[in-house]
Order: C-alpha cells, then sequence, then structure tokens
C-alpha cells in the first residue's frame, strides 16, 4: 500500500504514529491505532522501518554485521543469525560478500542493507518513509528493485510513504491520498498529476555574454591521483539556464564548486567576466566572500548548512549586510523575498523548524537576497513535491528572464527539459 | 591525517590474532610498569620489545607509522625537552622520560593499528561484561566521525556562500570555526537521534538478552601474550635494578 500526498498534509506523521515513534509526551494523541492488536510501540518486533537517511540507519562497518544486529538485538542463538542473514540479503538482491565495508556503499546500495537488515527480523509490516529521498535516480532504482524483491511473495505487508507516487505503483495493490482534513483512496488505475503539467514559465530575451567561464578547469583532491574532476571547458551564458549532468562520481558537484568561486580550479582556470570582477580580479574563488555573493549566489543540496542565524527575516537581511548593504536597504530586500516566495507568515520563525520545501525555498532566497549575476544550484529539486517542485522552477524561470545566468546541476529529467537551455553532460 | 580517521575494517595484521582485551590486559601491565619507575633502564627495554612489535602490527612503512604516531613522538620530543632545558637532573633522566612517553602510548597505536572497533566491542561485551548499549553505542558513534570530517568543509563552504569568512583575520578565525563546530554539533545531534530510532526500529535495547553473532574467544596465544609482556617488564625491571639506576615511584612514598 502507498500513503502519498503533499509536503505537511500529514504523511510523516501518520507514519510516526505507525512506528510508534512519536513522543506521548511531545503530542496530543486521540483515537487509537493498533499493530496485531497492540499498540506500535509494543509490537516492534512485529515492525520493520526503512527512513530517509541511510547514513543514520546502518550501526556497523561491515555489510553482514549490519544485518545481524536486530537479530543480535532479538537474542537469536549464533547458529541461528548467519543463515537468516544471508536469506535476508539474498532477499534483497544483495550482490557483495557480507565483509563488504559499509562506509564505501553507495546510498541506494546503503538502503538496500538497511532493508536487508529489517527483513531479517521477519516483520509482518514493513514500513518505508520516503526511502529514496535523498537518493538519485539510480540510487532510488536500486532501492525500489530491492524492495520489489522482498515483497514479491506478498508474506509482509508492505506500506510505502512518499510524495512521489508514480515510480511507486507497480508495486503497490492500493493507493492511498492525504488531503487535507481526511483520507481519499485511489482506484488501481489512478496516476498522479504530472508536476509539469500546464506550467507556463516566463522566457527570457535570449542568452546573453557568458558571466562565468571555465577553461580547461579540472580539480583534484589534495593526497589522491585521480581527479575529482577532469580538466572542463564550460560557459555560464547570462539569460539562460545550463544544465550539469551526468552520472554519479562525474565531477558534477566539484565542477559546480569551481564555478561558484568556492574552490579553486588545480589546473586550467575559471574567470567571470570583465564587468563581474572585483578590485580586478576575475577570478572567483579569489574575490573575498563578501564580495562573492553579490556576484555569484549559490544554494547547496542540504539547505541546514548554508543557514546561520536564528530568524528567517535575518537569514534573508544576512546576505545584504555582509556585501555592504545598509540595514534599510537590507530590510526592505527581506520583507520583498518573504513576501514572493510565500514565507511571510514564518518571517520570525527559525529557519531549522521549516519543511523540507519550504527550507529549499528559503535557500534560494537567501542566495537571491543579494541579486547575484549568476546562480549555481546543486540538485534543488532533490526529494521535492509536486508543488514546491513547480514553485521552483518558476523561480529559477524569473531569475533568467532577469537576466541571470543559472547552473543547476541535476539528475532531473523533467527539470532539464523544462527549464534548461542548454545542457552539460559530464562522463 | 585521513589514514587515522578510516574507521573502516581494520586491516587483518599478525596482531589481530591476539584477542582485544588480552591486548588490554598487556596495556595494563606496561602502564603500571612505566608509570611506577623513573629511570632511562625500563622504558629502553619496553621501548625496545614494543619496536620488534612493529612488523606484527603492519607498521612497516615509514609513512603510515609516521601518521599514526606523529602526534606521540612531537608529545614525547616536548616532555624530554622541557625536561632537559628547565629540570635539574640532566639529559638521561629527560631521555627517560620521553622514552616512558614513546612505551606508553604505543601499545595503543599498536591495538588501533590491530584492531577492528567491532571486534574490540564484541571482546569488552563477551569477556568482560560490558554493557552493549555502551559498547555498541560507542561502534555506532563511530562509524559517523568520517561524515562530520567531510560535513565541515562542506559548511565553511557554505559559510562562504553566504558571505561569511575569515580572512587573514584570526580572532575570526576562531569563530569561524566555533560557528562551524556548533553547526556541526547541532547536525551530530540530529543525526544521533535518528540513528537511535534505527536501532530503536531493530530492537536494540529492549530487554530481551542480546546475543553475539560473530562470538569472541580466547585462545592459549593470548595468555601467551599476556605472559611475554609481564616477562618482558620483569625483564625491564631487573635489569634496571641490577643497573643501579631503578628508580620506583610508589604512591604515598
Amino acid at each position: 500500500m502507498l500513503v502519498t500526498g503533499r509536503s505537511g498534509a500529514g504523511k510523516s506523521t501518520l507514519f510516526a504514529v505507525l512506528a510508534g515513534l512519536l513522543d506521548p509526551e511531545a503530542a496530543e494523541v486521540t483515537g487509537e491505532l493498533t499493530v496485531d492488536g497492540r499498540s506500535p510501540a509494543e509490537a516492534r518486533d512485529r515492525l520493520g522501518l526503512l527512513l530517509q537517511d541511510p547514513d543514520s540507519q546502518l550501526v556497523m562497518t561491515r555489510a553482514g554485521d549490519d544485518v545481524a544486529f536486530g537479530l543480535e538485538n532479538a537474542g537469536l542463538p549464533r547458529e541461528q543469525i548467519w543463515p537468516r542473514v544471508d536469506d535476508a540479503l539474498a532477499a534483497v538482491g544483495w550482490r557483495y560478500a557480507r565483509d563488504r565495508a559499509t562506509q564505501a556503499l553507495s546510498g541506494g546500495e546503503k538502503q538496500r542493507l538497511v532493508l536487508a537488515g529489517a527483513l531479517a527480523r521477519r516483520p509482518g509490516l514493513l514500513l518505508l518513509d520516503e526511502p529514496t529521498a535523498q537518493l538519485d535516480p539510480a540510487g532510488s532504482d536500486v532501492v525500489r528493485e530491492a524492495v520489489a524483491r522482498a515483497v514479491a511473495d506478498r508474506s509482509t505487508t508492505l506500506l510505502v510513504v512518499d510524495h512521489d507516487a508514480a515510480p511507486w505503483l507497480p508495486l503497490v495493490d492500493r493507493v492511498v491520498e492525504v488531503v487535507d482534513g481526511g483520507l481519499v483512496a485511489h482506484g488501481p488505475d489512478w496516476t498522479p498529476q504530472l508536476r509539469t503539467a500546464g506550467l507556463v514559465l516566463p522566457v527570457a530575451p535570449g542568452s546573453g555574454a557568458p558571466r562565468v567561464v571555465a577553461e580547461a578547469a579540472g580539480f583534484t583532491y589534495r593526497g589522491t591521483t585521480t581527479p575529482a574532476l577532469p580538466p572542463t571547458d564550460m560557459a555560464l551564458p547570462g539569460a539562460s539556464v545550463t544544465a550539469l549532468t551526468g552520472a554519479n562520481g562525474t565531477g558534477k558537484s566539484t565542477l559546480a564548486l569551481l564555478l561558484a568561486g568556492l574552490r579553486a580550479p588545480t589546473t586550467g582556470r575559471v574567470r567571470a567576466a570583465e564587468e563581474l570582477a572585483a578590485r580586478g580580479v576575475r577570478e572567483p574563488y579569489r574575490w573575498r566572500a563578501g564580495e562573492l555573493v553579490t556576484r555569484i549566489g549559490t544554494v547547496f543540496q542540504q539547505p541546514e548548512h548554508q543557514f546561520l542565524t536564528g530568524r528567517l527575516r535575518d537569514e534573508l537581511e544576512l546576505g545584504p549586510l555582509r556585501s555592504g548593504s545598509g540595514s534599510n536597504a537590507a530590510r526592505v530586500r527581506a520583507e520583498e523575498l518573504l513576501e514572493r516566495l510565500g514565507l511571510t507568515p514564518f518571517a520570525d520563525a527559525n529557519p531549522f523548524t521549516l519543511s523540507g520545501g519550504q527550507q529549499r525555498r528559503l535557500s534560494v532566497a537567501t542566495a537571491l537576497a543579494t541579486s547575484p549575476q549568476a546562480l549555481v544550484l546543486d540538485e534543488p529539486t532533490f526529494g521535492q513535491d509536486a508543488a514546491t517542485w513547480r514553485e521552483l522552477v518558476t523561480l529559477l524561470a524569473e531569475q533568467r528572464a532577469a537576466g541571470c545566468a543559472v547552473c543547476v546541476v541535476t539528475h532531473d529529467r523533467d527539470l532539464v527539459d523544462v527549464l534548461a537551455d542548454a545542457e552539460e553532460r559530464l562522463s | 591525517m585521513t589514514a587515522s580517521l578510516a574507521l573502516g575494517p581494520a586491516p587483518d595484521v599478525p596482531l589481530s590474532r591476539v584477542n582485544p582485551v588480552a591486548q588490554l590486559t598487556a596495556i595494563a601491565v606496561v602502564t603500571v610498569v612505566l608509570l611506577t619507575s623513573l629511570d632511562v633502564v625500563t622504558p629502553s627495554v619496553v621501548v625496545l620489545a614494543e619496536l620488534c612489535l612493529l612488523p606484527a602490527a603492519g607498521l612497516t612503512n615509514p609513512r603510515t607509522l609516521w601518521l599514526r604516531t606523529w602526534p606521540l613522538l612531537i608529545g614525547a620530543g616536548t616532555v624530554g625537552l622541557v625536561n632537559l632545558l628547565l629540570g635539574e637532573s640532566g639529559a638521561v633522566y629527560a631521555l627517560g622520560l620521553a622514552l616512558r612517553v614513546v612505551g606508553l602510548a604505543l601499545p595503543g597505536v599498536f591495538l588501533v593499528a590491530s584492531t577492528d572497533p567491532v571486534r574490540l566491542a564484541d571482546a569488552l561485551t563477551v569477556h568482560w561484561r560490558f554493557p552493549a548499549r555502551f559498547a555498541v553505542g560507542a561502534l555506532a558513534a563511530l562509524r559517523l566521525v568520517p561524515l562530520l570530517v567531510a560535513e565541515f568543509e562542506s559548511v565553511r563552504l557554505a559559510r562562504r556562500t553566504r558571505g561569511v569568512e575569515a580572512g587573514r583575520n584570526p580572532v575570526a578565525r576562531v569563530r569561524l570555526v566555533a560557528g562551524i563546530g556548533f553547526t556541526l554539533l547541532v547536525g551530530a545531534v540530529r543525526r544521533a537521534g535518528r540513528l537511535a530510532t534505527a536501532m530503536d526500529a531493530r530492537g536494540f535495547d529492549s530487554g530481551v538478552t542480546r546475543t553475539n553473532a560473530r562470538g569472541s574467544v580466547l585462545h592459549a596465544r593470548d595468555a601467551w601474550f599476556v605472559v611475554g609482556t609481564v616477562a618482558v617488564c620483569a625483564v625491564a625491571v631487573t635489569a634496571s635494578v641490577l643497573s643501579g639506576v631503578w628508580d620506583p615511584v610508589f604512591v604515598g612514598g
């Protein structure tokens, strides 16, 4: 069964109640919910969980030990543990040895391992909370393939909570949507509305001159011999969106860091256009941070890393203040952005209390606050529901129309199709 | 730098065959002997014996050896130098103190180099009845350390994108690092909470007596390892007494 619905609709709360994760002292619970006739907290031994973040679900350094962890906890004698570990690994399609180091696994493979750990305990109910939200498409496929194998014989009840319904449909028998005020059960041939449907974006007058140019720019981490990014040429023209695509490990994010002036290339060079020069310097990585923010804005994959203050309003004023705008100008700019992004009701809230989608919008807003000429975004649409996705795409199209050079590092095919004027594929 | 932070499975070296609790016992013996002797002969013999174990711990490559021991060598050098320059007991005494630091710390380096954290936790819970909550909790936490290192860099870059960096000002630099540290701490606490949830979900610490999938067996060689350590210490003290320099420190004496 799949539970879907937009961000903030209450899916995660439903999940927490089912999994017995709700802190009874921090929440007011009405009604009753039972798993096999018991409260979920007491029925833990019947539940298997797979959550979002692969890194905070693995305990051990070796794959086999990690699957065995749940069986040790259940007090199973040693001679029974390893056969069950092997069964569970086989059930999810594990391709490595039992002593494979967990830290060397990709995100998708880590999730596969967590799933094996849950299955080894032979749960009656398998609960999945957006298990692919932090993974690229290849990793997501790995997880869904593992889940499909695990439940193929229907010996376990499966409940998936995910805003992105379409990829799960082949795996589930029932779909329930959480909407304001209750649940709606959908029929077997239901399909979610396409997120690109009816999207009308402002168009740019035609792309301008290059704002930032990489010339045979490459990067090798200290202490390593293989370059993270082989020498690459690329230009970001004004008033256009350039998509940076390619498989994992091809150096997309590294190239983004070079273009954004966050790292210096170890070979070749990255230069900004003449009119962007600060103190006559055209290499973005040599600019001071205060100079950088008015020229190139960057949005990271993890919005929390970029938040520095305790209030949304302060967060938006920070960039302008740091780059030398007066406090009045900063305040006006912050108000304007809050209004534009529908965040005015949260102006005095702490950025960390926002939902994932709101945090993403805020991190884009903080980059826009200093009106940069170029914008570099790393996977801006990862794990976003359809509504947030449309808002983000519209926002980026507006920046393009205003003449900004936008660069998105992405695996998101829809985003490339709808928004990108040029695609740079790394291999 | 990264070599000492790689917390994955440890490589299999001859010393890995010795059970971690036997190694810990041997470390305790060496520690007691070295802490109570202030002469130069005792630590010399002990350090000499420890150096013979370097190949067994897989520390033959000078570069790996340096990466593992540089803090300890700098510490020992500092202790020796300070005592030489400021003390009144002379160069031999200072050398003795420096050797003592090396002799005390090297067994710890061996333990880390040869022992998988998982095996250590297994041995502690099986033989010494350490609570699983502590041993497994520490293991889970160790896994997160490399993530923290990677996150430090990412948070530093994230601050630059917000117009915050230290430049050449040392005060600003200290404040920046403190700020990054705080962000990392907040992130670590949140991640630890999620990890605790995931561990709970797999029945950790649910009141059922835990079994151990890998087990931990004590062999005769473990006893011999401890006996050997005691023998080396006995030789060291005897040599020291015979050469007339033995200078024991007795508590309260």
